[in-house]
């Protein structure tokens, strides 16, 4: 089953520790804040992205299975 | 004279074919008086059925006046799956959008049938609270203390109304935002999912609704779907309101069926540009504007959409980089700076087009303007920095020629007097507390 | 006399491993200060430094259970296998032994929640990881008064660098998070910088 990347924005400080740890999925945006495709992980990097998961200092990352289609229609 | 007087003592009557026009806004501004009311309109028509009162509103095709245009049906229905009880229903007034006084005329003007809709509401998804969530700096100028007990005496109210005060801030009505603050917690927007309908204040399914929806649903309840789908067009059925700001500096709150074409809402005899949407929406040239209706059905393809019904004419004697630069320094310090891109990138934005608005501003603003657009965008846990992009990108665009000006040296502004509202706010940062 | 000297092993082993244990316990308290603040240490990458941190607490957690299990088992003094989890019940110096039994089962507590954190959410994780501020201190007080040795010597000034190191990082970390704005102020110190709020006491 395919599965994503996604992170918490308000619980992500920018420590900056997945991109170090899954720097083919991750990578760092000019103020240090994870830069996350939102493509299905490869099967060979979901070591990498777990142990990113698990690693991130404030619990910020997930990795969720895809949904069926585009994310639900947000209202403000 | 603020426009929700000018709305009580000449309400607009925008063309409109049959349906009984106004709805929403009482010739006279009689609605307040609840005697007047319940002469006009009968008492609050429960249907006694937890559920009933959905398919009517579907078959209206009534969707949400907050900004984003829902389908209601749909929330109804999500909340109303909960355990009887357990729901809890929001009416939402705090009305953060600056250039925005259409709730802030409706709980002036017709409390009673927002009032109506958040008990019709609630019965309808089987709610056990019912909240009214207002904005704080209103609660001297409506009565809606002394409205609750009035209805009380005539027995209207099923669930009692509390009524939560929330910040005068941009973002104190984001749904999220809202159900943390009457969870008794900060008007900050949360993460998502879960969405409120599921888990909202106090961890319970919340159906929010902008009070100008529950208005109307008040007015579905009672007058039927057919008679709702007489104004407007038929995949956007019904009347809204909506701001009026005129370039002649006017402001004015009126109602007006889906579908009526902007010309007929703004002289934009004397304008450059029109903002549509508020301050999340997106410009419009004048000329383009002129060709348009009041529907998503022909804003959205130009990149713009009905929103909250904000509509402003930028007069010709002003420059839309300069009001755009005020509003993009506004939603910055909006921010509720709890997500990093959104946090950095804003008062970056900010700065740059502060830079663009000036004189001969460096070609390097461009790209950054550009790259830092893309960089907030989708990234924050709700949606002011999408909104921000958005209209910034729509000035970029439409103030192009604008940007060649200030490039040179020279600018359209006529006078320094600034056009969009846009509120003080903290000059220092000992005033943010 | 062999009898008496496998005691007095191992009770020598149950001191030693204690002290190692506040050694890398102390340790293990600095480096997790450096993590939360973001700080670095020379040469190593993040990853490394929250891998320090995690690998020297588990040592910790074998030395501390080499510590626990040679009292237990050297019949010198009499320490039950109850009285390691179970505070104040031991016959030999309940209080100072208790205190240990107390620091130990809120390092059990952090240990598990920090092994398990994928699964039981931020918020909890966080809360018990607090814990450790009170284990630490605890397992200094159990250390200088459950026997005398870290009361002279090289020992006392072991104990004093180890009680500095940790009081030391401590008074970073919350000159750090003072110099770090609440999230509130946030937004105006960034709109500041860039010169679109005028920071109070501009003229």
């Amino acid at each position: 089953m395919p599965t994503k990347l996604s992170v918490n924005p308000i619980a992500c400080s920018g420590h900056g520790m997945c991109a170090e740890l899954a720097p083919e999925l991750i990578s760092l945006d000019e103020w240090g804040y994870p830069l996350i495709s939102g493509q299905p992980v490869p099967p060979g990097l979901v070591r990498d992205a777990k142990r990113a998961v698990t690693d991130c200092p404030a619990l910020a990352l997930r990795l969720t299975p895809m949904p069926d289609r585009a994310g639900a229609e947000k209202t403000r | 004279m603020s426009p929700v007087t000018a709305a009580a003592r000449q309400p607009r009557q925008a063309p409109a074919g049959s349906g009984g026009f106004p709805r929403l806004l009482p010739p006279g501004g009689q609605g307040a008086d609840l005697r007047a009311h319940l002469g006009l309109h009968g008492p609050v028509p429960y249907r006694d059925t937890a559920g009933a009162l959905i398919g009517e509103v579907r078959a209206a095709g009534l969707t949400g006046r907050g900004g984003a245009a829902f389908p209601v049906h749909r929330k109804l229905e999500a909340v109303a799956a909960a355990r009887p009880g357990r729901a809890i229903v929001v009416g939402n007034a705090a009305e953060g959008e600056p250039a925005s006084h259409k709730d802030e005329a409706l709980l002036f003007l017709a409390p009673h049938l927002i009032l109506d809709g958040l008990q019709l509401a609630s019965e309808a998804v089987g709610a056990g609270r019912a909240v009214l969530y207002v904005r704080g700096d209103l609660r001297a100028r409506t009565r809606l203390d002394d409205y609750l007990p009035e209805r009380d005496a005539y027995g209207l109210d099923r669930l009692p109304v509390e009524i939560v005060w929330s910040p005068h801030r941009f973002l104190a009505g984001e749904e999220s935002a809202l159900a943390s603050r009457v969870s008794g917690g900060p008007a900050v927007p949360q993460f998502t999912p879960p969405r409120v309908f599921e888990r909202g204040v106090d961890g319970r399914p919340t159906l929010v609704q902008n009070v100008e929806t529950l208005a109307h649903l008040a007015l579905i309840a009672r007058y039927g779907p057919g008679w709702f789908r007489a104004l407007g067009t038929p995949d956007e059925p019904g009347s809204m309101l909506c701001t009026l700001r005129q370039a002649s500096g006017s402001v004015d709150v009126a109602e007006a069926a889906i579908g009526t074409p902007l010309a007929t809402l703004l002289d934009l005899s004397a304008a450059a540009a029109v903002l549509v949407g508020g301050y999340h929406g997106a410009w419009l040239p004048a000329a383009q504007a002129a060709g348009l209706t009041l529907s998503n059905a022909q804003l959205r393809p130009v990149g713009a959409f009905t929103g909250a019904g904000v509509l402003a004419a930028l007069p010709t004697s002003r420059c839309g980089l300069i009001e755009s630069a005020r509003v993009a320094r506004y939603l910055a310090l909006e921010s509720a700076g709890q997500c990093g891109p959104c946090l950095n990138g804003l008062p970056s934005i900010a700065a740059a087009m502060a830079e663009l608005a000036g004189n001969r501003p460096h070609p390097r603003v461009l790209d950054d303007l550009s790259r830092w657009a893309g960089l907030v965008e989708g990234r924050g846990a709700c949606h002011h920095p999408d909104g921000t992009v958005r209209f910034l990108r729509s000035a970029l665009r439409v103030f192009g020629p604008e940007i060649r000006l200030h490039q040179h040296g020279r600018c359209s502004a006529a006078t320094a007097r600034p056009f969009l509202p846009v509120p003080a706010g903290p000059s220092t940062e000992a005033d943010w507390s | 006399m062999s009898g008496i000297t496998s005691t007095t092993a191992l009770w020598y082993a149950s001191r030693a491993t204690g002290v190692v244990s506040l050694i890398l316990l102390s340790a293990v308290m600095v480096i997790g200060m450096l993590v939360n603040r973001q700080g670095r240490l020379p040469g190593l990458p993040r990853f490394a430094v929250l891998g320090l941190h995690r690998n020297l607490s588990l040592l910790a957690v074998a030395f501390v259970a080499v510590h626990v299990l040679t009292a237990v088992t050297d019949s010198f003094v009499s320490i039950s296998l109850a009285a390691i989890v179970i505070p104040f019940i031991s016959s030999y110096e309940p209080l100072w032994l208790g205190l240990g039994a107390v620091s130990l089962d809120l390092m059990v507590a952090v240990i598990v929640t920090s092994l398990l954190r994928r699964h039981i959410g931020r918020r909890v994780w966080r809360a018990v990881h607090w814990l450790a501020y009170a284990s630490w201190p605890v397992a200094v007080v159990h250390s200088i008064y459950s026997s005398h040795d870290m009361q002279s010597g090289p020992l006392l000034y072991l104990g004093l660098v180890c009680i500095a190191a940790v009081l030391g990082a401590l008074g970073w970390r919350l000159i750090r998070a003072r110099a770090g704005l609440p999230r509130a102020d946030r937004v105006p110190q960034l709109m500041a910088d860039r010169g679109l709020l005028a920071r109070a006491g501009d003229r």
